[in-house]
């Protein structure tokens, strides 16, 4: 199985603060791995090494075997990252099918000189309706995001995230801010991407969905890795029940 | 006539003087207060070689060069700072360009440059030039707000964190706004240099550069249409109006903050709402 992203011993420290403390993952092609961990775990700190926003004092990222260390975002995402983030960060200016055709035309995108030569958006549109049809807000593809419920926006970023075409998806805390039943649909539609082969990093606090949803758990407490593996023997693991569900029970 | 003329090229230069603002401010989101330095950096180009016998139209693309450097140089503080920040460095651009112009002697100091002269194109001929130049950066603005660079600018205005995570490649696209618009903000000043046929320091500074942002404000910031209608009214309003020149900052100050406060989409955006809910309203 091909390694879209490893994370090799990535060690992160604000000041004296020790956020992410020797972090090892491995993803495969195809996987989805849910990224699991309670509150104050380094998860997010994780995230944006990923992304780039924060670099690491020690321990490397690579993508499709690619090591990532100085790379702005931008060259991040078109090596095949893809972000949908916790808090929804849609352009208040454009509509839901604008928000997703901008990224569906990066290849227009690249550089300021293809932007310019280029004008006509009826090929990218046309996939952005379909990529909204695909995460169930096809009909308010037309609609200002202000509109919006919070469902249809967490939705928009899925939708935005996959247009750029990901090799590696990451989601943070898709569920976060749901109902039950709407972050039940929601990880349906993240289970039947993923069974498209779509290869995703789940990060997630909804913990029943996250069990009923992920082959595969990565368990971070505390900034260190607690433990990686399958889903039913990590939660069986005592070590993970103490650190996560016994301080939730 | 030749009062009508003036009038007209006054017009046309400003119109395309604030337009190259708008394609900085309105369609890139990036705020500048500082804007007249570029439009002195090519007003003093512009004279300085045809006072050196460089015909006028050759000094329109060096006028552009020299604007546009700068312009790169500031650009690339942009990618440092943003909002209320890049507006104050902006604004010391304005003032760094004033102090450092009064204290050169070949830029003729705090006296300026006087003996410009003529382009040879005749009032006539340098009306049409300004004109079209007018025209065709209006024209470029509506295609690139058009085209791919205009959706991508819009959305570095809205939030450029986010056009990173789209793949954007964001402090080259703001270059690229900086470039053209302040080489075009070039190009004006070497038309105002052989209008006015004099330069002094104080008309490329903090002043004029608030002006011009009262222009691209009142218009509607982005908007070509109405930034270019209101730089046409309001550079000629001194002009006919001796009160309007003798508060002149006062008066567009008062404006700018009603467009702020009653229509912050400025005419154009009066303009679109009277024609979207107007009828509506009355029907």
């Amino acid at each position: 199985m091909a390694e879209i992203l490893s994370i090799e011993d990535v060690t992160v420290r604000f000041g004296g603060v020790t956020a992410v403390s020797g972090a090892s993952l491995s993803i495969g092609q195809g996987e989805l791995i849910g990224f699991i961990g309670p509150n104050g775990a380094g998860k997010t700190t994780l995230m944006r090494v990923i992304t780039g926003v924060v670099q690491p004092q020690q321990g490397r990222v690579l993508l499709a075997g690619r090591d990532m260390a100085n790379w702005s975002v931008s060259r991040r995402v078109r090596a095949g990252l893809a972000l949908a983030q916790q808090i929804v960060q849609p352009l208040h200016d454009m509509s839901l099918l604008e928000n997703v055709t901008l990224a569906v035309g990066m290849r227009h995108t690249a550089s300021p000189l293809l932007s310019l030569l280029h004008t006509a958006r009826g090929r990218e549109q046309t996939v952005a309706r379909e990529l909204l049809a695909r995460v169930g807000i096809g009909d308010a593809a037309d609609a200002l995001p202000a509109t919006l419920p919070l469902g249809f926006l967490k939705r928009m970023e899925v939708a935005r995230a996959l247009a750029l075409q990901p090799k590696l998806l990451l989601l943070d805390e898709p569920l976060a801010g749901l109902n039950q039943q709407e972050a039940r649909a929601m990880a349906d539609l993240i289970a039947e991407l993923s069974r498209q082969g779509q290869t995703i990093l789940l990060i997630e606090h909804n913990l029943r969905e996250v069990i009923r949803i992920c082959p595969t758990l990565y368990v971070q407490d505390n900034g260190k890795p607690l433990a990686f593996g399958q889903t039913q023997q990590v939660m069986a693991d005592p070590a993970v029940r103490r650190a996560y569900l016994g301080a939730a029970a | 006539m030749a009062y009508e003329i003036t009038l007209l090229t006054t017009m046309a230069i400003s119109v395309l003087f604030a337009l190259s603002l708008n394609f900085i401010s309105g369609f890139c989101g990036q705020i500048s207060l500082g804007h007249a330095a570029f439009l002195g950096t090519g007003a003093y180009t512009s004279a300085l070689l045809t006072k050196a016998s460089v015909p006028f139209l050759l000094t329109l693309p060096l006028a552009a060069m020299t604007a546009a450097l700068l312009g790169v140089l500031v650009g690339l503080t942009s990618l440092r700072v943003r909002h209320d920040f890049l507006a104050i460095t902006t604004m010391g651009v304005a003032f760094l360009f004033v102090g450092i112009v009064r204290q050169q002697d070949f830029l003729g100091g705090e006296i300026g440059v006087s003996g410009i002269p003529p382009t040879g194109l005749g009032r006539v001929g340098f009306l049409i030039l300004a004109i079209s130049l007018a025209a065709a950066f209006a024209a470029f603005s509506l295609y690139v707000r058009r085209s791919w660079m205009g959706f991508v600018f819009k959305s570095i205005a809205d939030n450029e964190d986010v056009a990173r995570l789209l793949g954007i490649d964001v402090p080259r696209y703001k270059l690229a706004a900086f470039v053209v618009g302040t080489a075009v903000a070039g190009v004006a000043g070497a038309l105002y240099a052989h209008h006015f046929r004099f330069l002094a320091p104080d008309s490329f500074g903090f002043i004029e550069s608030v002006s011009v942002l009262a222009m691209v404000i009142v218009g509607g910031i982005g908007s070509v249409w109405g930034v270019a209608f209101a730089a046409a009214i309001l550079s000629v309003l001194p002009l006919m109006f001796q009160f309007v020149n003798d508060f002149k900052l006062l008066l567009y100050s008062a404006l700018l903050f009603a467009m702020m406060r009653f229509s912050p989409d400025g005419v154009a955006g009066l303009v679109r709402r009277f024609l979207v809910t107007g009828p509506r309203n009355r029907g």
